[in-house]
């Protein structure tokens, strides 16, 4: 995938350029909101990763804000030291899909940039996902693994859509808080590895292969392990 | 800009060079001038108050002496000239002819004064000799100067025309009441020098008394700025106005203090806590540098140290958060918000983690209980305490979460059979970097409850740590409506 990214400080534009590439995407980096934006409106990207305090006289917000003006919906992560509350706000007000703050981990970077990538691509309602022999109707709300069903809490049967929606791709747990439970802060107890560890109780222990995967110092993915 | 910045630089050197240590500016002098100090205003009040209302005192002695004289005077010519026109009405000109000399007669102390002359200014009756003739034609009173036998005098006289042009005078001697007048007049003159001595020296006395009462305060102001937090103003003891001016000023001192105090305990705390995981990482960096044999060795160092840093990270975040609720900015966002959902959503993700180490969680939630404030920051402060107690609680534990509504606000209660917080420590607990003994041994930054107390108080409620017996209870009260709709 084609990214842009948008950052004027050396040490962690080369950083995030170089985690990028070595997880296989073509990387355009800028150190000036200008430029940014003159690449960003010019040719096509699949995602951008955008930092709020530019120089060159077009801040991050500004940037986006006038890249969405001209109907450009390219997903944009917003990777700033900016960490209140109203400047999160702000940022996805402007039209920001992911707003991280700095410092960061890279793994958290490329899993949320992946997933908005993604997102991107998979337009109009699915009524079905499936993984492997893993299979979940969004309608009827059952779930069935190999042609047995599962049986699933509501939470659980949330938890292994977002898995589902996003197999393939790291998934953090701060992703998981925030997407399945709508929560922004960071419980200090491993609330979310009990959860999953749940799930794997029901969705992979009676069967031969997991596809539920703990990535570690990252989160998880579900994935169907090679043969 | 850039060219200049050399240039001035060095001009800035150069004055460092040759200039000399300075003292620090003193505080401005309290005034620009004699007139623009208070205590001389307030004299200047006082002076001009004392003179405005010992001029009115004058005005009114000077209407009700020599102004009543001259009213009276009038009056009796005014009766007078009434009683020789009804005569005159009665018996024609003969009986006033008559009537004047009657009274000129009668007259004893000889200050009655009549004339009476026909159209030819010839005169019929009076004693005066001759119709004044410095007089204009037609005037109805007037103040005239009189020769009456060689005695000269002033006269208060009023004219009467009569029919077949008659002229008649009627008027009164005044001259007595005229010394009088003037020695009145001398005796305010004098009142006004006396007045106005005794309105400086008043002022000066006001001035003096003013800088007395205020120079206590200004010394306090001028020690604490200097640097002296202990100084209080003096409280006489009197109970008036400047006593509780003393009590207000003081209060503040003693809440600015506190604040102080605060923020030098905070600074201290951030420089300890955040200083021993710096240090930790940053020696495991070391280390792994001078001693890893193995690459193996390297990596967990690295880690670790990675793994310390984050720790950093989320004390930081934590503060900061702290900080900016503190700050209050964001309770423009509240709004009503129906906890209920919201714990029970809480309840069922720490549910897990509870059973996860054979503990139970047991929520008890109404159907539905409403607050007014920030969701967000509600979600955040429960799940703290819930992750305390998680914490906290030995392994076959119970752990409660309830709310119930009580007469304006709501109760959110999370309750633990855990070793709880000894009552010594309950104060101190929500401060931030506390940790109790038993804390000591366990994961965490301190700063948990200190997030629940800020969060509390912006929405205007109160975080109350209970004994559980054995265990802690703590309660988060938030209001059910705006506090400050409520107040106004």
């Amino acid at each position: 995938m084609r990214i842009l990214v948008v950052e004027d400080d050396k040490d962690v534009a080369g950083f995030v350029v170089k985690g990028l590439k070595e997880a296989g995407h073509v990387v355009e980096h800028t150190a000036n909101g200008r430029d940014g934006l003159f690449l960003a409106a010019s040719e096509a990207f699949d995602a951008i990763v955008l930092d709020r305090m530019l120089p060159g006289g077009v801040d991050g917000l500004r940037l986006l804000e006038t890249l969405r003006s001209q109907g450009n919906t390219t997903p944009v992560v917003f990777l700033s030291a900016m960490a209140q509350v109203d400047d999160r706000v702000r940022g996805l007000k402007a039209g920001g899909d992911d707003y991280m703050t700095k410092p960061f981990a890279f793994a958290e970077l490329l899993a949320r940039v992946e997933a908005l990538t993604r997102r991107g691509k998979s337009e109009g309602p699915t009524t079905k996902l499936m993984v492997g022999d893993l299979e979940m109707d969004l309608l009827s709300r059952s779930v069935k693994r190999a042609g047995q069903k599962v049986d699933l809490q509501p939470r659980e049967f949330r938890l292994l859509e977002y898995l589902m929606r996003h197999a393939g791709q790291v998934v953090t747990r701060t992703m998981l808080l925030e997407g399945v439970w709508d929560y922004h802060f960071d419980p200090q107890t491993n609330v979310i590895d009990v959860h999953v560890s749940r799930l794997r109780q029901k969705v992979d222990k009676p069967f031969a292969t997991p596809l539920i995967h703990t990535v570690r110092n990252a989160g998880y993915m579900l994935r169907i392990d090679a043969p | 800009m850039r060219e200049a910045g050399p240039a001035s630089e060095a001009g800035r050197d150069a004055d460092l060079t040759v200039r000399p240590w300075q003292a620090p500016p003193r505080p401005p002098a309290p005034a620009t001038g004699f007139f623009g100090q208070a205590g001389v205003r307030f004299g200047m009040i006082y002076a001009s108050l004392f003179g405005a209302s010992s001029l009115a005192l004058a005005a009114f002695l000077w209407w009700s002496t020599a102004g009543l004289l001259d009213r009276q005077n009038e009056a009796a010519i005014t009766v007078d000239t009434q009683g020789l026109l009804e005569r005159y009405g009665e018996g024609g000109l003969p009986a006033l002819i008559d009537t004047i000399e009657q009274r000129i007669a009668g007259n004893i102390d000889e200050d009655g004064i009549y004339l009476l002359v026909d159209s030819d200014l010839r005169r019929l009756a009076g004693n005066l000799e001759l119709w004044p003739r410095r007089l204009p034609a037609d005037f109805d009173w007037a103040q005239l100067h009189i020769d009456r036998g060689g005695a000269r005098g002033m006269a208060r006289v009023h004219r009467v025309d009569l029919a077949e042009g008659l002229h008649m005078l009627v008027g009164r001697d005044v001259e007595s009441r005229t010394q009088l007048r003037s020695i009145v007049a001398d005796a305010m003159l004098w009142a006004a020098v006396i007045a106005v001595l005794l309105g400086t020296v008043g002022a000066v006395a006001v001035r003096g008394l003013f800088r007395a009462t205020l120079a206590d305060v200004s010394a306090t102001a001028t020690a604490i700025s200097m640097g002296d937090l202990m100084r209080r103003v003096k409280v006489t003891g009197h109970s008036d106005e400047f006593d509780l001016l003393a009590e207000t000023i003081n209060d503040m001192l003693d809440r600015i203090a506190r604040l102080m105090d605060g923020v030098r305990q905070v600074s201290n705390a951030i420089a300890h806590d955040l200083r021993t995981p710096i240090t930790r990482a940053r020696m495991r960096l070391e280390d792994a540098a001078t001693h890893a044999r193995t690459e193996a060795d390297l990596r967990l160092a690295i880690e670790r140290a990675q793994a310390d840093l984050d720790g950093i990270v989320a004390v930081f975040q934590a503060l900061l958060r702290i900080a900016e609720i503190e700050a209050g900015a964001r309770r423009s966002a509240f709004t009503q918000v129906d906890v209920a959902p919201l714990l029970a959503d809480l309840a069922e993700l720490y549910e897990a983690a509870a059973e996860e180490t054979g503990q139970s969680l047991v929520a008890r939630i109404p159907p539905s209980a409403t607050v007014f404030g920030d969701r967000d920051m509600i979600q955040q402060a429960v799940a703290n305490l819930l992750d305390n107690a998680v914490k906290f609680s030995p392994p076959t534990g119970m752990i409660r979460l309830s709310a119930h509504a009580t007469p304006g606000s709501v109760e959110i209660v999370v309750a633990d059979d855990g070793p709880g917080i000894p009552p010594q420590d309950r104060e101190h607990a929500a401060q931030r970097f506390f940790r109790g003994e038993a804390a000591r041994s366990t994961p965490g930054s301190g700063l948990g409850l200190s997030l629940v107390q800020a969060v509390a108080m912006l929405h205007g409620g109160t975080l109350r740590l209970e004994d559980n017996a054995p265990g802690l209870r703590a309660v988060l009260q938030l209001p059910a409506s705006d506090p400050r709709q409520v107040a106004a």
